[in-house]
This record gives structure tokens, C-alpha cells and sequence, in this order.
């Protein structure tokens, strides 16, 4: 699978560069980030592995040249002439500069070209209008809804193959990072503000997704499911949940708040449409943090309750 | 009375944290009985306590950074041990466990281990090297350790009082605000941080003064040793954005202790304000570790090849184009917020841009040794696995600096090995290369050459067995600070992983024994010229160790390497230069105004962690009254008597005697 990212040709000349870590990641790829399911995780790690090229086309030399100079002038070696005084060489000095100057220049393109073709917020080419899925990162779990569905699920999220899908994203209480290393760039969860990021798969796969930033004791379980289905099988799906189970209204979002861990997925059947712009502008007050004060805390967790 | 006090702040039913406060407390008691019965106390508080004398108070930071490099290894141990057992399980260590230890590692690591180490070897060694006597200002400069170490010690009191920040070593709000860390844990992180941020302060402004005022005749700025240059510009850096991080911690103390809304969740709070603004200082930080750690490595190259550095002027300038340079690029910490297309690349460009300043040391430092006679003793090993480990390290952070590649390794395990990858590589390598290089100076005897060699090939290899499968884990989507994993996938990386940190313990047991042993082995291994590696800068024309006044009569610089100079010529001339007329010397009394400071400062900070206002208060007067006292002095300075500074000077005249014989026998000098 990661063989894919080697088509071009230029990479494929430097393909037996790849050492050390790399190669040991490529090996055992599977199912990481170098294992891409969709245009934008190619797309970063081709910029990733380009990089990488680069510089290694300068790395490993300077790292042999080091070792080899290192081994030539030991002090054991009477064969080297010794040039006590040979500090100073302008053309040396200007090569010196120039290598580094020239692969940041390399890498600096690569840094622009990249930043505009993979910023998050653009969207997709296709021929399929986005799907529109809303984010919110709780304590510790994640909600996504679905305003064109009129569905929410948590910790769980299933996306029609070859679709590009928008998520909009946002954090009722601390920050956290929405990420599916499989599908591509990942994006902080803010409280009070919306990011997007749009993504997409190509094939149907069932895969993960995980917070990539701390939020506090819960977060090791902030993982949650990513199905893609293919686009037909999205419709029946959506279509099953809609109508059946609770609806996601103020008074299940409060349940929602508070903290827990290990949350299993769920779904709701009905949503309130305008939930999402609620919690993003914070018209719902944000998550109230730990419980006072409990009797499970054994002293440690000295406080004085939920001070703000 | 007490606060937020009470005796359920001591953590009785949590075994790990109490029986560590035990073994603690206990080494601790045993090493002050074994002083009282010794009856070191008055050598040590005159001598070392109250000392005013830069190279003891370098010493002093030293072996602080040294301990604290102890202490964040024991987190490191736990945090590795955790991971590999708790795949699928929940390990040993419960979340609210877990989350302080490595937060309190990062703290530590940097701001209690890697900055006194570093700041104090530029204690130790500006003032040897620009041919001075001491720093501009002695005695504010033992405020600044002894307020370092006030917040050491509080870091390290919260594991036995109460307990330590949850949040990560930048505790991003609004995590760290009451509402959802209610505990005294990130009132502990942010007292320890501002006092000993003030104490960071006073040596920046300390050493910069040093530089721009007080140099020896004749010693240019452009004579300067790269490491004076390098302690400059990280002084710099500190004066410029250690201010900005205590207005950034003040802001959040106030909307923890006073309900302010700076960076809270709600009343028009910017949480996101915080991360920016803690990053305006976090990344020139890393630039305020590693810039001196260059100059460190700069000494070694051009020692151990015998030769003077390449490209001098090239060095001073690529310094400076990185210290300025790395004010511009704290943005690339969180490319991932979502800043837009313009914004990610101009940060991302004037993150990469800094490794060209970077590359042209590194290829400066393979020229030094061009055309040499490299000696490998053990400071040239690890500066040999600093080449090797920082190129790679150097490498991983510009592709961090792509934006594409960093929204999909940012907080990842990838980024945590590329930051061990410079900062072990870089900073921790560059120490362990000075404590050797410069021990003799210090303590006059040499470290002893095998356990040393020992040590290196330990902390080498087991560096890369730790770290290299990070970078796996990374490209394999693993995040940072997870307590437990449940994705097995990840297992055997992080066993290996483990196995590494078994190699690095035998590397800190292989350190510890050489310190022992050397010192066992003192009369063997004792460096009576005073210049023991055929050193080229001024520190060695000291005698081992070097006398408080540093030098009898105030040396005249003549050129680049300024001893080497010295050497050179009597070597020439077959002779020393003639015996100077010696003169009394003033040098400035010692004060315990720096200990005095401390203890009530760390008195306030406690009391300020636990609510209790009026032992606070009293300590913030006490704290104060100690500088209106000192500046009541009527004593500065002491007379060093004309007989004293010869008696010590013609013993060092002696020995340089034999030395030149030595060196004029053997030819060695070209
Ligand atoms: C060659 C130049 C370097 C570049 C281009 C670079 C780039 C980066 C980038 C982009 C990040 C943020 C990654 C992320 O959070 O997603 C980062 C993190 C970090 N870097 Fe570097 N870096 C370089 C050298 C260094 C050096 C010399 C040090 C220290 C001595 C260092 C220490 C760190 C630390 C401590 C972090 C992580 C902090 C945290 O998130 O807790 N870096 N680096
Ligand atoms: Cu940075």
C-alpha cells in the first residue's frame, strides 16, 4: 500500500535511501499515516515523504562526510597532514552556506505549494456535493451530527465512500485534536470557535479516529470508530437510525456534559438543528469540568469545588 | 489558618507517591546528619551556600540540573514502563497518576534539569573565558540560583504535599483553569515556574551585562570564544521572552486565584490567546537550551583537533541569525489550530529557514576536525553522537515544519522523538561533553576515561532504541500522552522502546560510577598543569581548580584564542612571560542574601499554592526586606593581599614551568 507513494519517478530512484526509522515505518505501515485512504492523507504524506527525500539527499551525505573526516584526521593516522592553522576558507565558507540555503529553498517550496493545496478548510474537487458532518469534543467523547440526516451518533462515525465530507468542528469544554490518521490532517477542537477540515475516503474500510490533544483523564479513550460505507449503503444507514432512538435535543446534550469515560457508541434518531451553532457560540454554557469534591478522591484532588 | 491544607493533602493510600516521599525524605535526612556529624556546615555555608563566586554557583546549578535530570528519568521509567503494559489494560499508574508524571517530567526535563545545566555552565565558564574575575553582578547572580532552586524544590514538594499539575508542561487553559483542574496541581506548576523564572532572569541579565562590559583588555568581540557568543545570545533570548512567559503564567494565576477571564472557556476568555502567547516564549526556549550547547560543542571540536574552529565569523553569525530567527516561528506549534493557507506559510518557511544556520555549524564543526589530529577522549564522543543524533533530530523538525506533514504528526509520538531527538542529542550530549571536558577545572582532577567512554556508548545507543521507534509509532497515527493504548498494533514498538530505557539506566549507573570511582582515584587522575586537554581559550590558563580570583593579573588578549596564543609564544621563546608585579585584589564578600531570599520565597510560593494569605504575605515582606537589608551593605568587597595572589600565582608559574618543558620536548606545537 505504501509502495503507491513511490510511483513517481524521481522518488523511485532515492527509493533505497529510505533508512533507518523510515524504512522500519514503511515495513509496518499499515494502518498508520504512510497508509492513506483518501485524497488528503495522500496527499500529506506524499509532501511527507518528498521532504524527507530532500533532505536526506543532504543528511546522509553530511552525516558519511563527518565520519569519514572524523576517521581520517585521528591523531593515530600519521598519513594526514596536520593543518594547524587552516581555519579559514571563503570558498569552502560559501558552499557551506549554499547547501543549506538551497534544500530550505527546495523544502520552502514544498512548504507553500503544500500549505494552499492541503489547507484543511479548502474543499474537495468532486463530483458530489460535501456531506456536512458536525464535531463536538466532550468530556471524553465525541459527537457527530448529521443537520443533513437529521441524525447524531457518538463515538462513531460512518462517511460514504468517495464522497468529500466537511466536518465542522468545535469543543464543549477543553481542547482537542479531531484526527483519523487514515484519512488525513488533523485539526484542533476549539471551545467558542468552529474549524473545519474536509476529508474524504475512496474506499469502504472501517478505521479509527483519536483525540490528538490532552483534554484530561479520559483521553486515552477518546477514540472512536470511522466507517466508511459505500454511498449507497450511507443512505440505508442514516435512513435507520432516523426516526429510531432518542432525539438529541438541550436535555440530552446535558447528559452528554458531563464527564465520562469509556462512552460505547450511540445514536440518536432526531436532532435539534440548531444544537451545534448553540454550543459553538457557547449559548449552551460549556461542560462543567469534574464534580465537586467526591468521596473518590481520596484527597488528592484537593479542591474547592467548581470554583470559576 | 492553613488554608487549603489539611493532612488529607498527603497522599496515604497512594503507595508510589508515598513510599518515594519516604526513600526522599530519608536520603535527604541521612545526607544532612552525615554533614552535621562531619561537621561540613560551616564549609559548606561559607564556601558554597553563600558564595558569590560564579564558578561555584555554576557548579552549584550543575548539580541541581544533574539531581533533577535524576528525578525526570525516574518519570521517564514509570511513563515507558506504563505504555508497554497498560495495551489493552490499565497498566499501573491511573489516569490522575499517570497525567502528573509526565507533566511533571517535561517541567523538570527543561525548566529544572536542562536550564540549570545550562545556565550554569555559562555561570561557570564567561567570566574564565573573557578573562574576569567574576560576573557583573556576584551577589544578584546567587539570588538567581538559590530562586531556581526555590522552585525545584516546590515542584518536588507537590509529590508529597497535595499534588502536581495534570495538564501537559504547557498548561494550556482551558484544561488548566479551575473549572476543570480545580486541584492545587497547576498552582504548584505555576508558583515553581515564576519564581524560578525570575531567577532564569536575573542570570540572563547577568551574563549579558557580563559580555557587553566587563571582557579583559585587548579580548574583542570578535576574540570572544563561540561559547561567549552563544551564552550571549541565549541571554538575549532570555531577557527578550522570559518576561513574556511570566505575564502569560500572571495572567492565568489571576483567573485561577482572582476570577479573571483571560483564557477561560466563557465571559470572553481566549483560550487560544494562551497557546500563542506561551509559545512566544516556548520556542526561543528550546534556542536558549541549545545555542550554548553549540558553543559547548564549538570548544570541543576545535580542542580535540587541535586546531582552531573553521570558519569563526561564519559561527558568530549563523549564532546570531538563529537567536533572531527564533523569535519568528512559535507558530509552527500549532499549525493544526487552522490558521489558513498564508499564515501556515510563512510560519512554516521561517521555521525551516533556522536550520540553515543550524547546517552551517554542522558543516563548520566537520571542517574543524579537517586537516586536525582528532583526539578521541570522551567529550569528542559525544560530540561525534551529537552530529550524527541532531542531523537526524534537525532533519524530523523541518518536516515538522511543513505544515501538510505536521497535521498528521503533530502531538504525535513522532514529535515526541524529534524533540528528544534535539534535545537529548543536542543539549544532554553537549552537557555530559562539558561536565568532562571541564571537571578538572572545576574540581582538579580528570573523570575517569572508561566509565566515561562507557557512559557515552550507553546513552548513545540506548538514546536511539528509546526514540527510534517513537517515530514508528508516529507514522503509525499514536498520539502523545495516552495513558493506556488500545490499539495492539503499537506494542512492539513500544517494548523495544522499553528495552532502550534499560540501556540508558545502565548509561546513568556507568556515570555515577565514574563519579565515584574519579573520585576515589583523585590523586591519579589530578590535572596539575591546569590545562589538561591542550586547550586553546582562557579558562586554561587557570590553574586546576581555578583560584576564586580567577587570575592574578588581568590577561592581555592579543588575538583570536587567547591562550593558545600564550602558549604558542612560550613556546617560542622558551620561556614564560616574566613575572608580573602582583596587587592586592578586590573580590566581593560573600552573602547569604540569596539563601534567605529563597527560603521565603519558597515559603510564599507554598503558601500561596494552599491558600494560606497570611504566611504569604508575611513571606513576600520578609522576601523584600532581605534586598532593602543587602542594600544597607557597608561591606562590598574584600582585599585579596598582594603575598596571597603571588603565593597562589607563582605555584600556577611552577607548574606551567614543567608544562613548557614537557610540550618543548615533545614538539608537539606547530
Ligand atoms: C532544525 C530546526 C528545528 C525545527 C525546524 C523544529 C521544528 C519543530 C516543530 C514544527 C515543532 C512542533 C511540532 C508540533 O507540535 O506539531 C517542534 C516541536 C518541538 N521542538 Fe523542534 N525544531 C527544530 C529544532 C529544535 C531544537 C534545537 C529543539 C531543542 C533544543 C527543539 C525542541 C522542540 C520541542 C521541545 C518541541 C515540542 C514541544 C511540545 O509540544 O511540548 N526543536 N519543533
Ligand atoms: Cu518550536
Amino acid at each position: 500500500m505504501a509502495g503507491l507513494l513511490f510511483k513517481g519517478a524521481p522518488a523511485r530512484a532515492w527509493r533505497g535511501l529510505i533508512l533507518g526509522f523510515l524504512s522500519l515505518g514503511l515495513a509496518s505501515c499499515a494502518g498508520g499515516i504512510l497508509d492513506p485512504l483518501g485524497p488528503v492523507g495522500q496527499g500529506n504524506a506524499i509532501i511527507l515523504i518528498d521532504a524527507t527525500l530532500i533532505m536526506l539527499a543532504i543528511v546522509i551525505p553530511t552525516i558519511l562526510l563527518a565520519f569519514w573526516v572524523a576517521w581520517r584526521y585521528n591523531a593515530a593516522n600519521p598519513k594526514a597532514e596536520y593543518l594547524p592553522y587552516w581555519a579559514y576558507s571563503g570558498r569552502v565558507e560559501a558552499v557551506v552556506w549554499s547547501i543549506p540555503v538551497l534544500t530550505i529553498m527546495f523544502i520552502g517550496g514544498l512548504i507553500w505549494i503544500g500549505s494552499y493545496k492541503l489547507d484543511p478548510f479548502r474543499p474537495l474537487p468532486s463530483k458530489s456535493p460535501p456531506l456536512e458532518v458536525q464535531v463536538v469534543s466532550l468530556d471524553w467523547k465525541w459527537l457527530f451530527i448529521y443537520p443533513q440526516q437529521g441524525i447524531a451518533t457518538v463515538n462513531q462515525v460512518v462517511v460514504p465512500a468517495g464522497t468529500p465530507v466537511r466536518f465542522s468542528i468545535t469543543s464543549a469544554s477543553v481542547f482537542n485534536a479531531f484526527f483519523v490518521p487514515r484519512l488525513g490532517s488533523m485539526i484542533y477542537a476549539m471551545p467558542g470557535m468552529i474549524s473545519q477540515v474536509n476529508l474524504q475516503a475512496d474506499s469502504a474500510e472501517e478505521i479509527w479516529g483519536i483525540s490528538a490533544q490532552f483534554s484530561g483523564d479520559g483521553f486515552s479513550d477518546m477514540q472512536f470508530q470511522v466507517r466508511s460505507v459505500p454511498a449507497a449503503d450511507f443512505e440505508t444507514w442514516a435512513a435507520g437510525i432516523r426516526g429510531s432512538g432518542p432525539r438529541l435535543d438541550e436535555a440530552a446534550y446535558a447528559g452528554l456534559l458531563q464527564q465520562t469515560h469509556r462512552v460505547s457508541p450511540a445514536t440518536f434518531g432526531a436532532i435539534d438543528p440548531e444544537l451545534f451553532q448553540a454550543v459553538a457560540t457557547q449559548k449552551i454554557a460549556p461542560g462543567p469540568g469534574p464534580e465537586p469534591e467526591g468521596p473518590g478522591h481520596a484527597g488528592r484532588e484537593v479542591s474547592t469545588g467548581g470554583k470559576d | 489558618m492553613f488554608g487549603k491544607l489539611s493532612l488529607s493533602a498527603i497522599p496515604l493510600s497512594e503507595p508510589i507517591p508515598l513510599i518515594t516521599s519516604f526513600v526522599v525524605i530519608l536520603i535527604a535526612l541521612g545526607v544532612l546528619i552525615l554533614i552535621t556529624v562531619k561537621g561540613w556546615w560551616p564549609y559548606l555555608w561559607h564556601d558554597w551556600i553563600t558564595s558569590v563566586d560564579h564558578k561555584r554557583i555554576g557548579v552549584m546549578y550543575c548539580l541541581l540540573g544533574v539531581l533533577m535530570l535524576i528525578r525526570g528519568f525516574a518519570d521517564a521509567i514509570m511513563m515507558r514502563t506504563q505504555q508497554a503494559i497498560a495495551i489493552d489494560a490499565p497498566g499501573y499508574l491511573p489516569p490522575e497518576h499517570y497525567n502528573q508524571i509526565f507533566t511533571a517530567h517535561g517541567t523538570i526535563m527543561i525548566l529544572f534539569g536542562a536550564m540549570p545545566l545550562v545556565l550554569g555552565f555559562m555561570n561557570f565558564l564567561v567570566p574564565l573565558q573573557l578573562g574576569v574575575r567574576d560576573v557583573a553582578f556576584p551577589t544578584f547572580n546567587s539570588v538567581g540560583f538559590w530562586l531556581t532552586a526555590s522552585g525545584a524544590l516546590l515542584v518536588n514538594v507537590s509529590l508529597f504535599v497535595g499534588e502536581f499539575a495534570r495538564t501537559g508542561w504547557l498548561p494550556y487553559p482551558p484544561l488548566s483553569e479551575t473549572t476543570y483542574t480545580p486541584g492545587v496541581g497547576v498552582d504548584y506548576y505555576l508558583w515553581a515556574v515564576q519564581i524560578s523564572g525570575v531567577g532564569t532572569l536575573i542570570t540572563g541579565i547577568n551574563i549579558v551585562t557580563t559580555v557587553l562590559k566587563m571582557r579583559c583588555r585587548g579580548m574583542s568581540y570578535l576574540r570572544m570564544p563561540v561559547f561567549c557568543w552563544t551564552a550571549l545570545a541565549s541571554c538575549l533570548l532570555i531577557v527578550a521572552v522570559f518576561p513574556v512567559l511570566t505575564a502569560t503564567l500572571a495572567m492565568l494565576t489571576l483567573d485561577r486565584y482572582l476570577g479573571f477571564h483571560y483564557f477561560t472557556n466563557t465571559a470572553g476568555g481566549n483560550p487560544m490567546m494562551f497557546v500563542n502567547l506561551v509559545w512566544a516564549w516556548g520556542h526561543p526556549e528550546v534556542y536558549i537550551l541549545v545555542l550554548p550547547a553549540f558553543g559547548i560543542f564549538s570548544e570541543v571540536f576545535s580542542t580535540f583537533s587541535g586546531k582552531p574552529l573553521f570558519g569563526y565569523r561564519s559561527m558568530v553569525a549563523a549564532t546570531l541569525f538563529i537567536c533572531i530567527v527564533s523569535l519568528m516561528v512559535w507558530l509552527h506549534h500549532f499549525f493544526t489550530m487552522g490558521a489558513g493557507a498564508a499564515v501556515n506559510t510563512f510560519f512554516g518557511i521561517s521555521s525551516s529557514i533556522i536550520a540553515v544556520g543550524t547546517g552551517v555549524k554542522i558543516y563548520n564543526w566537520i571542517f574543524t576536525m579537517y586537516g586536525g589530529r582528532v583526539r578521541f577522549e570522551t567529550p569528542m564522543l559525544w560530540s561525534m553522537g551529537f552530529l550524527f543524533t541532531f542531523t537526524i533530530g534537525g532533519l524530523t523538525g523541518v518536516l515538522l515544519a511543513v505544515p501538510p506533514a505536521d497535521f498528521m504528526t503533530h502531538n504525535s509520538m513522532f514529535l515526541v522523538a524529534h524533540f528528544h531527538n534535539v534535545i537529548i542529542g543536542g543539549v544532554v550530549f553537549a552537557v555530559f561533553a562539558g561536565l568532562e571536558f571541564w571537571f578538572p577545572k572545576a574540581f582538579g582532577f580528570r573523570l575517569h576515561e572508561g566509565w566515561g567512554k562507557a557512559a557515552f556508548w550507553c546513552a548513545f545507543i540506548g538514546f536511539w532504541v528509546t526514540f527510534a521507534p517513537l517515530y514508528v509509532l508516529g507514522l503509525l497515527g499514536m498520539t502523545r500522552r495516552l495513558q493506556h493504548i488500545n490499539i495492539p498494533e503499537w506494542a512492539p514498538w513500544l517494548y523495544v522502546s522499553v528495552a532502550g530505557v534499560g540501556i540508558l539506566i545502565l548509561g546513568v549507573i556507568a556515570q555515577v560510577v565514574q563519579l565515584v570511582v574519579s573520585i576515589r582515584d583523585r590523586e591519579k587522575l589530578r590535572d596539575v598543569t591546569g590545562d589538561p586537554w591542550d586547550g586553546r581559550s582562557l579558562e586554561w590558563a587557570t590553574p586546576s581548580p581555578a583560584p576564586f580570583f580567577n587570575f592574578a593579573v588581568m590577561p592581555n588578549v592579543e588575538g583570536e584564542e587567547a591562550y593558545w596564543g600564550i602558549k604558542l609564544r612560550a613556546v617560542e621563546t622558551q620561556q614564560l612571560a616574566e613575572e608580573p608585579k602582583y596587587e592586592p585584589i578586590e573580590m566581593p564578600v560573600h552573602s547569604p542574601v540569596g539563601i534567605f531570599t529563597a527560603f521565603f520565597t519558597s515559603v510564599f510560593g507554598f503558601a500561596m499554592i494552599w491558600y494560606i494569605w497570611w504566611l504569604a504575605g508575611v513571606a513576600l515582606v520578609a522576601a523584600f526586606a532581605e534586598f532593602v537589608v543587602f542594600a544597607w551593605r557597608d561591606v562590598h568587597e574584600y582585599e585579596v593581599p598582594a603575598e596571597e595572589v603571588a603565593r597562589v600565582d607563582r605555584a600556577r608559574r611552577a607548574a606551567r614551568e614543567a608544562l613548557l618543558d614537557r610540550l618543548s620536548r615533545q614538539g608537539a606545537l606547530p
